[in-house]
């Protein structure tokens, strides 16, 4: 069948048109580009596709209950609103989503709620609160048939049938087209307190670190900046010490803080704790972390990488005598956001090599387009799990409409 | 079996019973086989006890490989398989069928390894929930779902239907602490998900395998999520004159941003009845009880107590006791604990486990009373507050037939009830058998029939589990006999669209 459909952008206002559009793509075998407000349109491969598809004329929270801890967002509403819709109750999404969209020159706040769920993208707070994914209480989507589908609800716990919301966080688009979210909001902690340790090796901060997060203390940030990379950030601290840098960050009451910021000096003791950032400016470093402040001044490969925390700086030192990277390891060193020199694979052939050994997985969240176009950007799935892939994209967008080759080449 | 029914089993199945086990104890021959009736005996119910039905046979294997190879043959011999774990399941979830071959994985008991530096513990399947915990304690970590049965109950198990427990307002549920399975699709096929990472590469299907009552895959090993124990915890008990006051009370201390660790809720009749059990020392003469428990140093643990305190005053408790002494807090704890026990003393109960957003609780309470009045039953309100997660125990006698159905009809009403209140039929129990034919008031056609098409993508011919879930009148139904999903498709005259909180006459 050939395509009747109108290419170009589409921005549907209302889920019926949204299912009306995919059906059309459907019929005549149309690929849809699928996205939010395009923020990450530059991360995984170029999509390629003549229509695109945006969720960014679906606006609006039709519920918001600050004292069930829920809020229900179309997905087309801006992270920054919603941001600032729970701000005025002194509310948060916990997970602190990671602004990507800044590194790749776009606003603050700009990405869309349903990319930031869409892409499961986790700042910091991940390694207390959770990841984007466990915060989804429910979902309402158009899937690859054009069918408008839920799963879940708008309450706190629901075992109703399969958990296909919390399944389609992290399928970037490819999946389902989500129309609305239903997340889980926190308290936002009034008083914020980062403990710094400078000039660690990597191995010795992630023992820190993994100290750290072993104390009752609830630690909501375990950070380590290469040299290299803190001397980035504003805090003149902390550029200026001309070392590396290892932040431990608790968030809770006044006191509260203050007490663990203090007991967590103690335990770190042999760390040489050597500074305590006050709220202002924890708030303000973190939030340079959040956005990849310190990613941005350059144009170099940046890779996202998992691993075992225990096992990361092992991994960074081996991959180092093959190239230079710049490091930054949060969650405790769990995850690695790596800057590597401009090659022409980015470092892929090395990076995945290396992980082969240490376990974990690397994605590629910017290079140049003949780099992204030339390599594997999601780390390449081990065959069992290829093969459940191929077939749960087959159980929801049979004919390959939506985002095709956008993660997986050949799906 | 009352009004559950079940589609027909396969007759040339159980003809072969006897060739069946025979293959199976060559192809797997360290496995413990039952097939006497005596020892099939003992699985033919799970914790939903109003129901049972005798197996094909029961195997115990003891690795994962042995679970590969019985699914690989029963697979390509079309044998159905029910998996099971502890039996715990309050919905029928591992409910044998006549037909169906019991895979249980209590013999898979090995904690494998306590990773305190990555904070990960690595589990096989059968070990139950509080022995993570054990084994974790003496480093001072703890796993932290904890259902009330959770010194029976199987991490399998609380996989399979993702459980949740009174501590999960703080620190989530079953698939908030998982990072890594080890599974046996039907086929056979051994897959590995995550590991000692907090993200899995592509699609993530943790939370796709957990909670789908063992109908996509056998959970064999799991990678959970160790925290470090809190320097102290301490509750407070406090008394209302009316369940709207204690309602309020716990959405104004969530408002107030204090997310407690629990916030349990009695109604006058379970205080009553735990009180009489265990003497814990609660109030008699209230018409709610909360209790609020919050954790951290001596001084943060005063802080919030005290704030609670205030904020509770607004709502004119009749009662407020903070626990002074480790003692008195496990006493507390141990009636809130004892409840289930406590009530089944006194009467069979059918327990119920719909969720309603938190606004609507005094609205829901008032007509849960309403309508098991009306079916002419006592009912006890036992829950997890914070989430809305409730518990409703209607005391009925197990017995008696025409109250068997009736209490079914009774339970119905009050999930019709949640569901028209914005909530859902299950918070952490799961659909099993029990609530299958109530999946059309919570979802469309479409919601199910992409659910069914994910459970065909990894169970093409559905042995694995079968007749739970789905409703069985309908799509589930069709399946059983057959129908391909491309002929289902072209069927549309099955549309059951039960006309949504009507109720029923009752019998």
């Amino acid at each position: 069948m050939t395509g009747h459909m109108r290419l170009g952008f589409h921005a549907p206002e209302t889920e019926e048109e949204l299912a009306h559009l995919v059906a059309e793509a459907v019929d005549t075998r149309t690929p849809l580009e699928v996205m939010g407000r395009g923020t990450k349109r530059e991360i995984g491969h170029p999509v390629g596709s003549g229509a695109v598809v945006s969720t960014e004329a679906m606006v609006g929270v039709p519920v918001y209950e600050p004292t069930e801890l829920v809020m229900v967002a179309k997905t087309g509403t801006p992270l920054a609103q919603i941001e600032a819709q729970l701000a005025e109750n002194d509310q948060e999404l916990p997970f602190e989503p990671v602004d990507l969209g800044q590194l790749l020159g776009y606003a603050p706040g700009e990405a869309t709620i349903g990319g930031v769920v869409a892409t499961n993208i986790s700042g910091s707070r991940r390694i207390l609160k959770g990841a984007a994914r466990d915060h989804v209480l429910g979902m309402r989507a158009v899937n690859g048939r054009g069918e408008v589908i839920k799963s879940g609800g708008r309450v706190m716990k629901n075992v109703t049938g399969y958990d296909l919301g919390r399944t389609l966080a992290g399928s970037w688009g490819t999946l389902a087209i989500m129309t609305e979210v239903a997340l889980k909001v926190l308290p936002a902690h009034r008083e914020v307190r980062t403990v710094i340790c400078f000039g660690l090796t990597d191995q010795t901060a992630i023992e820190a670190l993994c100290i750290a997060m072993g104390t009752p203390y609830e630690v909501s940030g375990g950070l380590h900046l290469h040299a290299a990379i803190a001397e980035r950030f504003s805090n003149e601290d902390i550029a200026g010490a001309g070392a590396a840098v290892t932040a431990i960050r608790v968030e809770n009451a006044p006191a509260s803080a203050r007490y663990r910021a203090n007991s967590l000096k103690q335990a770190l003791l042999a760390y040489g704790p050597a500074l305590e950032l006050d709220t202002e400016r924890s708030r303000a470093f973190w939030g340079e972390v959040r956005s990849l402040k310190m990613f941005q001044s350059t144009p170099n490969p940046l890779w996202r990488v998992s691993t075992t925390p225990s096992a990361a700086a092992k991994l960074v030192g081996n991959l180092s005598r093959k190239m230079r990277v710049n490091a930054a390891y949060d969650w405790s060193g769990g995850m690695i956001w790596m800057e590597t020199p401009a090659l022409t694979d980015g470092g892929a052939v090395d990076i995945r090599r290396t992980l082969a050994e240490f376990g974990g997985h690397a994605t590629l969240i910017r290079a140049e387009n003949a780099t992204r176009s030339g390599i594997d950007v999601f780390q390449p799935l081990d065959p069992p799990i290829a093969s459940l892939t191929a077939k749960l994209k087959h159980a929801f967008d049979p004919l390959g409409i939506l985002n095709p080759g956008r993660m997986y080449r050949d799906m | 079996m009352s009004t559950v029914t079940f589609p027909d089993p396969d007759r040339a199945v159980i003809a072969r019973r006897n060739d069946i086990v025979k293959q199976l104890k060559r192809l797997v021959p360290e496995a413990v086989m039952i097939a006497d009736e005596e020892g099939r005996r003992t699985f033919e119910s799970d914790a939903l006890t109003a129901y049972h039905c005798l197996p094909l046979a029961v195997v115990l294997p003891g690795t994962t490989e042995e679970v590969s190879a019985i699914l690989r043959f029963c697979n390509e011999n079309h044998i159905k398989v029910v998996p099971r774990g502890a039996g715990t399941s309050l919905c029928g979830g591992a409910l044998p069928l006549e037909d169906a071959l019991v895979v249980c994985l209590s013999r898979m008991r090995k904690v494998l390894a306590i990773d305190t530096a990555n904070r990960v513990a690595r589990v096989e399947a059968g070990v139950t929930n509080i022995a993570i915990t054990e084994a974790a304690s003496k480093d001072g970590f703890f796993y932290a779902p904890d259902p009330s049965s959770q010194i029976a109950c199987t991490v399998g198990g609380n996989i399979a239907t993702n459980s949740g427990g009174a501590h999960c307002l703080k620190y989530g549920v079953t698939v908030n602490n998982v990072l890594g399975l080890r599974m046996v699709m039907m086929d056979g096929e051994i897959v590995d998900l995550g590991g000692t990472y907090l993200d899995a590469p592509g699609y993530d299907f943790l939370p796709l395998i957990t909670g789908s009552e063992g109908q996509l895959a056998i959970v064999t090993e799991a990678t959970v999520r160790l925290l470090k124990a809190p320097e102290g915890s301490r509750p407070i008990l406090l008394g209302f004159d009316s369940t709207e006051a204690a309602a309020s009370c716990v959405a104004a201390i969530i408002a107030g941003g204090i997310i407690p660790v629990a916030i349990e809720f009695m109604d006058r009749p379970a205080i009553h009845v735990c009180e009489h059990f265990v003497s814990a020392g609660y109030p008699l003469d209230v018409e709610a009880l909360l209790i609020v428990e919050v954790e951290g140093s001596q001084d943060e643990i005063e802080y919030l107590l005290e704030k609670i305190e205030d904020i509770a005053r607004d709502f004119l408790p009749s009662y407020s006791r903070r626990s002074m002494s480790a003692e008195e807090s496990a006493l507390i704890w141990k009636g809130r604990k004892a409840a289930f026990g406590a009530i089944g003393q006194l009467s069979d109960y059918y327990c119920m486990d719909g969720v309603i957003p938190l606004s609507k609780l005094p609205k829901a309470l008032d007509e849960i009373g309403w309508i098991c009045r009306k079916y002419r039953f006592d009912v006890a309100n036992i829950f997890h507050a914070g989430d809305g997660n409730l518990h409703p125990l209607i005391l009925y006698n197990a017995n008696d037939s025409v109250q068997l159905e009736r209490v079914e009809l009774c339970g119905e009403e009050i999930l019709k009830l949640c569901i028209a209140l914005g909530g859902c039929l299950t918070g952490e129990h799961g659909v099993g058998i029990e609530k299958r034919e109530l999946m059309y008031e919570q979802y469309t056609d479409e919601d199910i029939d992409q659910q069914v098409r994910v459970k065909e993508a990894l169970d093409p011919a559905w042995l694995l589990n079968p007749g739970k879930v789905f409703p069985i009148e309908g799509r589930d139904a069709r399946k059983m006999r057959g129908l391909e999903l491309h002929q289902l498709e072209e069927l549309q005259e099955f549309e059951p669209q039960p006309e949504l909180a009507e109720g029923h006459d009752v019998p």
